[in-house]
């Protein structure tokens, strides 16, 4: 039997996953955009199984909340990766380094 | 409840949202010529807006079952931003002027618009969708405002480090938000706050709460979530800067302010160690990591984390005078800030081109005595040197930690805020005795320039009168929560 408790070890896997995702990867920029939309899929996965196990509506209302705003954030993110690019040339996460102290 | 009184609460919003939204179209068919007239009707949205607060909105209660507060504490917090918002505005064309290709589009005013509109939703939060809902569009404009100088590395960079450090602080802030929902079984802050009552509480809600937090002091660059401000605040455009350091400043503290009384009340001890820790780090490291600076917006950044941790010391009371105590603080620290910017904004080369070297700064009493008065007299308040202003700031938050029992933690706070007043000496010291460097070129526009006096008149003792009713204001936003 899955239990609520299942759904939110995987949730909790996938969101230290995408933390880390964000601070180990040195390489690529946009692995950083995955790692975000990872967490929020975490956050989702939790928001629908507690949702379920509840018997309670509003998890899924904000699902779909965090669905629609996760678009609009990768939309921004992409828009700002490419002035980024076109101002600098590349997209490697140690070349983002202009300011520092 | 009547359903034309709960949009008549949440008018200012609406105002904002539709306003922004019209804005943006006189933009898309205007094009670059629109930038003047779309600058000034964004001005009159936010003073409308103002307007739209003095009825239901400042005293309904509740709206649209709870998701949405209109009370005292929601519209003191608007006052600021709105006022905040505004002088972002009025700031930019001159900036713009002389950053070389990059012109001041029709677009900033809407951004500014739609953040705005953001903040309010998020001060006015009764539930967590409505806080975060309010907070994205707050952060997602925030990300294009940041990277608002499309030819310039430091803003593209700016705003990319804005936006993947913002990403992360609003993926932990749902990851507790989630947390608390599946704990508590609601997201409204009053049945969050009963969930919370009683002696034993789940680890659920305990970790809920601990991720909560770290996001919020992500979003008000408390440490040690602190990381992306002295870069964003170095790349951003000085005028988005002047904006980032106040009105979303005002917002985030506000928000907390409002989830740790109004959603998590109950778990008051739990939750003021984390604010306690915060509060003294980010005063302490303010104050440190700022004395090195050469950089005078960099420089400005630490104050502002600095300051957030003075406003947090009210929090961690957690009684309405403390809550009181923050909103002085903000009130206060919202003028200081904007004022520091103004003068920031001032300091141009030959050519115009913005300088942000504190160097150059150097005996500006005897090239720019009005200007350099001006910065003295901030910097001075910003250290909480007594007769100005910013001494009244803190002694409030100090005085609300001290009748809440939190002694030792108060005196802590007072021996590093003079560590931190090294730095703002320094800079009174570079201006008044050393050796002049090449001075500044271009006089102050009439908006600048006026600005800038009120400011400064306004922080000197010139601003007493206003210390009282402003006690009187807070303390009625403050009992809101209570």
């Amino acid at each position: 039997m899955i239990g609520v408790t299942h759904y939110l070890v995987v949730s909790a896997i996938l969101f230290t996953l995408g933390v880390l995702g964000i601070f180990m990867n040195r390489k690529n920029l946009i692995v950083i955009l995955m790692a975000i939309e990872l967490i929020l899929l975490a956050v989702n996965l939790n928001l629908v199984a507690f949702s379920a196990a509840l018997g309670d509506l509003v998890g899924q209302v904000f699902a779909m909340f965090v669905l629609t705003v996760a678009a609009g954030e990768a939309a921004i993110g992409l828009a700002i990766l490419v002035i980024y690019f076109r101002g600098r040339g590349t997209i490697s996460v140690d070349d983002v380094n202009r300011m520092k102290g | 409840m009547d359903y034309s009184l709960q949009l008549l609460m949440t008018l200012p919003e609406l105002v904002l949202a539709v306003g922004s939204i019209v804005l943006m179209l006189v933009a898309a068919w205007g094009g670059h010529q629109s930038t003047k007239l779309v600058s000034w009707a964004a001005i009159a949205v936010l003073i409308g807006a103002g307007i739209a607060l003095a009825g239901p909105a400042s005293s309904g209660g509740d709206a649209f079952d709870g998701l949405y507060r209109a009370d005292m504490f929601a519209a003191f917090s608007k006052v600021l931003i709105y006022v905040a918002a505004a002088v972002s505005i009025l700031i930019a064309p001159r900036f713009f002027q002389r950053t070389s290709g990059d012109d001041l589009r029709p677009e900033y005013p809407v951004l500014i618009l739609l953040s705005t509109a953001g903040m309010g939703m998020m001060v006015s939060a009764g539930d967590m969708l409505t806080l975060y809902v309010g907070l994205e569009l707050l952060s997602l404009s925030s990300y294009v405002l940041a990277s608002f100088m499309r030819r310039d590395a430091r803003s593209a960079e700016a705003g990319l480090k804005y936006f993947v450090l913002g990403a992360l602080a609003s993926g932990i802030l749902l990851y507790g938000i989630s947390l608390v929902y599946g704990f508590s079984g609601t997201t409204l802050f009053d049945g969050i706050a009963s969930a919370y009552t009683g002696g034993e509480r789940s680890m659920g809600l305990l970790f809920g709460l601990v991720f909560v937090f770290a996001g919020l002091a992500f979003k008000m660059s408390a440490v040690p979530f602190h990381m992306w401000t002295p870069d964003v605040y170095e790349g951003a455009p000085t005028p988005v800067t002047a904006f980032f350091a106040s009105a979303p400043k005002v917002a985030a503290v506000a928000l907390a302010v409002r989830v740790a009384i109004e959603a998590m009340g109950p778990a008051l001890h739990d939750w003021r160690q984390i604010v306690i820790f915060a509060s003294l780090a980010s005063i302490i490291l303010g104050a440190v990591a700022a004395i090195g600076q050469t950089n005078v917006k960099r420089l400005l950044a630490y104050s502002s984390i600095n300051n957030v941790g003075f406003a947090l010391i009210g929090l961690a009371a957690g009684t309405a005078e403390g809550v009181a105590g923050v909103l002085t603080y903000l009130a206060i620290y919202v003028v200081m800030t904007i004022g520091s910017f103004l003068v920031v904004l001032q300091m141009r080369g030959p050519d115009g081109e913005p300088i942000e070297d504190i160097a150059s700064l150097a005996g500006m009493s005897r090239t720019r005595p009005g200007l350099a008065a001006a910065l003295a007299i901030f910097m001075f308040s910003l250290a909480g040197i007594p007769p100005l202003l910013g001494f009244f700031a803190k002694l409030a938050v100090f005085m609300a930690a001290v009748q809440a029992g939190l002694i030792v933690f108060a005196v802590v706070g007072a021996a590093a805020s003079a560590i931190g007043a090294y730095y703002y000496l320094r800079i009174v010291k570079t201006m008044y005795f050393d050796e002049p460097a090449p001075a500044f070129h271009g006089k102050p526009g009439m908006v600048e320039g006026g600005l800038i006096a009120l400011t400064a008149a306004v922080i000197s003792p010139l601003g007493w009168p206003l210390l009282l009713p402003l006690g009187a204001w807070t303390m009625l936003a403050a009992k809101a929560l209570f």
